[in-house]
């Protein structure tokens, strides 16, 4: 009961003007100003179901492995949200408000043909990630924003919400990040089979590192899909 | 009026049970135990299951004060699970349909879980967390299938619980999962262990590797008791499931959860999901030890819904698969 008190009387004043627009499962998320900036705020505040220890350590780590990834993916190019502050004593990341965009998830449940070349860029983006080291560690097509260019086809694939990202060189890792997009994909979006098909090939041809990545890909396929009840 | 007999024996538990639209008429069951630090072999499951399947079909019959003439449909196991097991109720339950001259259908076991939980809890349309000896799956329902968003990549969160209860020689009597339970309520002092959580899935193997190696060495050094070790994995294992079913929901839009399967029993379990639920504003649904743990009612209650929605299985396709994905399965009995 302590905690939930401590929680309450904690919450910083930039947040009480904030206003909340969704809840995850790791954080609260707000959109407010910051400096005159439109921000989004997104706020881990204590899991009261996790033991205390769990749950401090766990945040701690995840709000600077975020920001450390984040940070390297724009170095390397790769489109993310500016970081413009974290606080660590809230555990609060004031992040780029992505505005005029539209997750790849509505975009496929909008629009659900011709998205062969939406594939192929997820691809090429996810391959330049982990050529980078960087592992999503929740990649879904709602953690993925599109923002349009001039033109139709013109569009640009933004990264988002790093809360479970770490650094890594292992291909097992790497592996295991497609394997989560996998899922999530195609639970996500049933009878997408080809359509992931092209994203993995586009991933392929993309990255300088793809074989070993596919490879251990295949090997948790088989870890997840063929275990089943047995072992 | 439908009544449907559904048999179960997919793992250590053999169970027969009678539904009658809706209602439990009869669910008798029978558990294998083996010896402390043992787990169940296939081979000696299905010898056990053989010995008591004829007095557990005969119980249910006549709990439901039924005859063989009133049974519109014979369901069984038609996997996941263990190959023996699984054959040796197959065998009965099409042996049976033979002679009462009843259909027979196939059914899928984490389908059976979940619709027994729908059935006894009312839950709409729950995301499902299903954790058991041989599974761990975050399921939604979407397009006529049981999506599975999440799910362990290496070994089930009960095998890792079992495999624990086998290193430090904990009864399996009436089973390993309750008895750390119990020991994890004395238990107060936490030991970290390592947190392993991929987007909507789970890895157990990492933890239990940990803590194989170390429950000895710290046991043996007094830094900490096998209280404190059964408190430490049950807390450090069911935050990672609360935590991946929280990122379902959120992804799914869900404000309802339902735990099935044999883990679904523990009380903290339920107790930390409920935390979850609260502070989402969401909704818990969870059933007790007779309906958590595998049964035959849950057959026969899948059984019920897919008969009446015309599924039958002929008797050449009658087979047994210890590896059956809840995805495969299409669910015409739902909008």
């Amino acid at each position: 009961m302590a905690q939930t008190d401590s929680a309450k009387a904690a919450v910083p004043s930039y947040l009480k003007e904030a206003q909340m627009i969704k809840q995850g499962a790791e954080a609260r998320v707000y959109r407010s100003t910051f400096l005159g900036r439109s921000v989004i705020i997104k706020e881990r505040f204590p899991k009261l179901y996790r033991h205390p220890e769990v749950d401090e350590k766990l945040t701690r780590r995840r709000t600077t492995q975020e920001v450390r990834s984040i940070l390297r993916c724009r170095r390397a190019g790769i489109s993310a949200p500016v970081v413009y502050f974290v606080d660590y004593a809230t555990h609060c990341i004031f992040l780029q408000d992505v505005v005029n965009s539209v997750s790849v998830r509505d975009h496929i449940r909008s629009q659900p043909d011709g998205l062969q070349t939406l594939a192929e860029r997820i691809g090429e983006v996810l391959a330049q990630m982990h050529d980078e080291d960087v592992i999503h560690g929740d990649l879904t097509t709602s953690n993925m924003l599109l923002t349009s260019g001039g033109q139709q086809q013109d569009f640009n694939l933004v990264l988002i919400d790093f809360g479970l990202s770490y650094i890594s060189a292992l291909p097992e890792d790497k592996g295991v990040d497609l394997y989560v997009l996998e899922k999530a994909f195609l639970s996500t979006h049933p009878k997408t089979e080809a359509l992931f098909e092209r994203l993995l090939k586009s991933y392929s041809s993309a990255s300088k590192k793809s074989t070993a990545v596919i490879k251990k890909l295949d090997e948790v396929r088989l870890r997840g899909r063929k275990r089943s009840m047995v072992g | 009026m439908t009544i449907v007999i559904g048999f179960e024996g997919s793992a250590n538990k053999i169970g027969i049970g009678i539904i009658k639209d809706g209602e439990v008429l009869s669910n008798p069951r029978r558990t294998y135990i083996t010896p402390p630090g043992q787990g169940f072999l296939p081979g000696e499951t299905a010898k056990h299951h053989r010995s008591v399947i004829l007095t557990v079909l005969q119980e249910a019959l006549d709990e439901a004060g039924l005859k063989a003439a009133d049974i519109d449909c014979v369901a069984y196991t038609k996997g996941p699970g263990m190959g023996a097991p699984l054959v040796t109720v197959a065998i009965v339950a099409r042996t049976v349909a033979q002679l009462w001259g009843k259909p027979l259908l196939g059914v899928n076991h984490c389908i059976g879980h979940i619709e027994m939980g729908r059935l006894i809890t009312n839950a709409q349309n729950p995301t499902v967390l299903y954790v058991s000896g041989g599974n761990t799956q975050v399921i939604a329902y979407s397009e006529r299938r049981y999506r599975i968003f999440g799910e362990t990549i290496d070994i089930a969160v009960g095998n890792c619980l079992d495999r624990f209860a086998r290193v430090i020689k904990i009864s399996n009597d009436p089973s390993p999962g309750y008895n750390i339970e119990q020991m994890a309520k004395k238990g107060n002092k936490y030991i970290e262990l390592p947190y392993t959580v991929k987007g909507m899935d789970v890895s157990f193997s990492g933890i239990l590797s940990y803590i194989e190696d170390a429950a000895h060495k710290m046991l043996s050094t007094d830094q900490c008791t096998p209280e404190d070790l059964c408190f430490s994995l049950q807390e450090t294992v069911f935050a990672m499931l609360v935590e991946i079913t929280e990122r379902a929901m959120a992804h799914c839009g869900s404000q309802e959860v339902l735990i099935v399967g044999g883990v679904g029993c523990n009380l903290r379990l339920q107790e930390m999901m409920g935390v979850m639920c609260k502070e989402r504003g969401a909704r818990i649904f969870a059933t007790d030890e007779s309906f958590c743990i595998d049964n035959g009612a849950m057959i026969a209650q899948a059984g019920w819904e897919m008969f009446r929605s015309g599924h039958v299985t002929e008797l050449p396709d009658s087979w047994i698969t210890q590896r059956y994905r809840t995805d495969e399965v299409e669910v015409t009995w739902r909008d």
